[in-house]
């Protein structure tokens, strides 16, 4: 059973991201960007952002199950869902979201997945919870929310109506 | 290599199929047959064939998911479009492919198959796509794979054609959306056609409401009941009210035999025309495996209609057996 994160508010959160994610878009001059989330809880809060950023471009999902790096230990997710990106990715600036970053395995993925639509310009990433704990090199741009957890323990967004985190014990 | 040489007439045993294709968990190991395989199995299929449908979108027409894998398409019989779309699936999912024309190969030569594949697998390949002309090859091997191998049945004699079956059920549902409501019918040799008997197994696994076969007598099996379709002689009658008519190819080789009529004569009886097709309902959809063979099976005016998905069904192709390669190597024991 997953504990709720009580002190945090996901909407609230969002609420930021959208306004840094705005600034840091301004900052690099990177206009009219294409936003991807990646299933399933990265597009949750994609959805949230596209929306509340007012983007013109509609949002795309991508699902990474057939870049995941561990296929030949575990096999094909069986809940895979078909990605769509609606426009081209050649020459535009990506925003990529995506809801928990941990070992930056699914981010990695998630770059190789697109880099096959075309080559961007650009990749901002931006997550909803950083949890530490990289095994790649990666960052993300844009963070929601930093927690500092110990391994065996996990975190969740649930939704897609209310967000909410939740942690538990493996 | 050994000289113990397999007739060419040799009939593998019958297969016991259900067992040998899942694993102790009950996931798709080995794909040799519909027959036996439940509902959630071949809708598995088709959501992951639905997943594997953007890849042919994107400019790099590949996912890495199967790389460093070799895949080994073992045709015993002539086929050109199975053979190509198996070759590119497996070249969309990154593995390596090897095609071997046997027929032209090794076996002509003497080698057994069990020689063939033995080698094969000292070259270390995953999985063996097997057409063969006798029914149960694919079993066959399957039966005598190391454990981590894979096999996939591309058509064995008058016996199955499951990833054509599968592409067909995966096209009627992204015409139709939902099976239950549908009659489907069957036109063409069915007697001999292992494509229509893997048809016939998918519809009633996944809720058909109705299905048809329609043939002349000498083309149905005497025992059409048991197929689990109902059969017409009068191509009209079959139509009628008719969701989706799946044409067969003829065998332009049994033509003229006593099971047939000629030609024309068979077109004028079961051909596919504009005017025949007003008999079934008004937005019935018309698919054919290929190749067709106009103005025998099919008008080119039905062939090239607006009722047809006939290009669809080879897309589709694609993308349904990839999620077959997928699944059943997702699910192998990993080599030791």
């Amino acid at each position: 059973m997953g504990e709720t994160l009580s002190a945090v508010d996901v909407e609230d959160i969002i609420d930021t991201m959208a306004g840094e994610l705005a600034q840091e878009m301004k900052r690099k001059k990177r206009v009219d960007p294409l936003m991807i989330g990646v299933h399933t809880g990265g597009l949750w809060v994609a959805e949230k952002l596209h929306r509340k950023l007012g983007l013109k471009k509609p949002l795309g999902e991508i699902d990474i199950s057939f870049y995941r790096d561990d296929f030949s230990r575990i096999g094909l997710n069986p809940q895979v869902k078909p990605s769509q990106i609606p426009c081209e990715v050649e020459g535009e600036n990506i925003i990529l979201v995506d809801d928990v970053l941990y070992t930056g395995r699914t981010s990695r993925a998630a770059l190789n997945e697109i880099f096959d639509y075309g080559r961007p310009d650009s990749v901002t990433l931006a997550v909803l919870v950083d949890r530490g704990e990289r095994e790649l090199p990666l960052h993300a741009d844009i963070v929601g929310l930093k927690l500092d957890l110990s391994p065996e323990k996990q975190v969740k967004l649930t939704g897609p109506a209310p967000l909410v985190l939740e942690t538990n014990r493996n | 290599m050994s000289s113990s040489k397999q007739p060419a007439s040799t009939s593998f045993k019958a297969p016991d199929s259900s067992r040998l294709q899942l694993d102790e968990q009950g996931r798709l190991r080995h794909f040799l047959t519909v027959e036996s395989l439940s509902k959630d199995i071949l809708t598995e299929i088709m959501d992951v064939a639905e997943s594997f449908s953007s890849v042919g979108h994107q400019a790099v027409k590949k996912v890495p998911v199967l790389r460093g894998k070799t895949i080994v398409n073992l045709f015993f019989e002539n086929s050109t479009r199975t053979r190509t779309t198996f070759d590119l699936a497996a070249k969309r999912l990154s593995a390596d492919v090897i095609n071997l024309n046997i027929a032209t190969s090794a076996t002509s030569k003497g080698e057994s198959i069990l020689d063939t594949i033995r080698n094969l697998e000292a070259m270390h390949a995953d999985m063996f796509v097997v057409r063969h002309s006798d029914s149960g090859a694919a079993h066959f091997i399957a039966n005598n794979v190391e454990p981590h191998v894979s096999v996939i049945n591309a058509g064995d004699g008058s016996h199955a054609h499951p990833t054509q079956a599968m592409l067909d059920m995966f096209t009627i549902r992204q015409v139709k959306k939902d099976f239950s409501n549908l009659n489907v019918a069957i036109i063409g040799d069915i007697l001999h056609s292992r494509v229509a008997r893997s048809q016939i197994q998918a519809l009633n696994t996944l809720g058909v409401k109705d299905i048809r076969v329609i043939a002349p007598r000498t083309l149905l099996p005497s025992d059409v009941g048991s197929l689990g379709a109902h059969a017409y002689g009068d191509l009209r009658q079959g139509l009628d009210n008719v969701d989706v008519i799946i044409m067969l190819r003829l065998q332009r080789e049994r033509m003229g035999s006593a099971l047939l009529p000629s030609e024309h004569e068979y077109f004028e009886c079961f051909g596919l025309t504009e005017e025949k097709l007003a008999y079934a309902k008004p937005d019935v959809t018309v698919m054919h495996p290929g190749p067709i063979n106009r103005g025998v099976e099919m008008d080119a005016a039905v062939a090239d209609g607006a009722h047809s998905v006939i290009l669809q069904q080879v897309t589709n192709g694609i993308a349904v057996r990839m999620a077959v390669m997928t699944l059943t190597l997702g699910h192998s024991k990993v080599a030791g």
